[in-house]
């Protein structure tokens, strides 16, 4: 069994499919409302130093991965320490050796990988276009702008993911988060604006 | 040597790994395994099942380890069908 499929079916027998997704979602879109934050704040305070805005940006990066990684590994392991208890209890033996015991042991991992490796990347996209810039490669807008740019993409891709997993139009949902983001933006213009 | 051709287990098991996951890892335990399983009762957290396995050899320690690594547990024998191993010559 590869690598992948053993690991959907750890998801599987653990029933734990839709929490790796809605860390995914969750967690991906606290990193692109994060970044999308802090690039407006710099934007509103003319900063252009783009090394500091790129250090201080990698800096929330990694802590959003940290931070997801380690709550998510210890509060779902807890979580599948219980559900493998009460399935113990049921079936009065030790599933320890079992695909059980084994999902207990691995999905906490996976869903951490999931719920720290999600802000993580979606971040690094969004700060793609600064780095590219300052590498001298020739950007049609702004930098800053064009992550930004980038960040409303993303987080408008979220939405749709989750219109997929609905069932519903897949422009209203993309359209709904995307409003959260341009609202986050215009608070941030409100608040840091002056 | 005798030669298990056919046993009939009663086996406890979770609803996760389902029944066809079960199926496919013991007929997966060996060359020319046919299994066949029927669901007798579940309950909320799992569900009782009879495999009804045949083979030209079975092993049936393997096809124990087969149940418990799927967090099965093995309540009973109910059938089995053994024959001596025709010796050549």
């Amino acid at each position: 069994m590869g690598l992948l499929s053993q690991a959907k079916f750890l998801l599987d027998i653990s029933r734990t499919n839709d929490i790796a997704r809605r860390y995914f979602v969750v967690n991906g879109f606290d990193g692109a409302l994060t970044m999308l934050g802090l690039i407006i704040g710099f934007l509103v305070s003319a900063q252009d130093n783009l090394t500091v805005i790129i250090n201080v940006c990698l800096g929330a990066a990694i802590a959003l991965f940290m931070s997801g990684l380690s709550s998510a590994y210890i509060s779902e392991s807890a979580e599948r320490r219980h559900a493998q208890g009460k399935l113990e209890r049921a079936m009065i033996s030790d599933l320890e050796d079992s695909t059980h015991g084994y999902a207990t042991r691995w999905v906490p991992v996976l869903i951490a990988l999931v719920n720290g490796l999600a802000p993580l990347i979606i971040s690094l996209l969004i700060l793609t276009p600064l780095w590219l810039f300052v590498a001298g490669v020739p950007l049609p807008v702004p930098p800053l702008y064009a992550a930004v740019i980038v960040a409303l993409l993303l987080v408008f891709l979220l939405g749709v993911f989750l219109g997929r997993i609905a069932g519903v139009s897949w422009l209203r949902s993309g359209s709904q988060t995307l409003l959260v983001a341009v609202l986050t933006a215009a608070l941030i213009y409100m608040f840091a604006g002056h | 040597m005798a030669l298990l051709k056919k046993i009939v287990l009663d086996v406890l098991k979770p609803h996760q790994p389902n029944v066809l996951e079960l199926s496919q890892a013991l007929a997966d335990a060996g060359d020319d395994y046919r299994v066949r399983l029927t669901v007798i009762e579940v309950d909320e957290k799992t569900e009782t099942v009879q495999i009804e396995l045949e083979g030209n050899a079975i092993d049936f320690e393997a096809v124990k380890s087969v149940i418990n690594g799927m967090g099965g547990s093995l309540h009973s024998i109910d059938e089995v069908d053994v024959a001596s191993e025709v010796k050549a010559g």
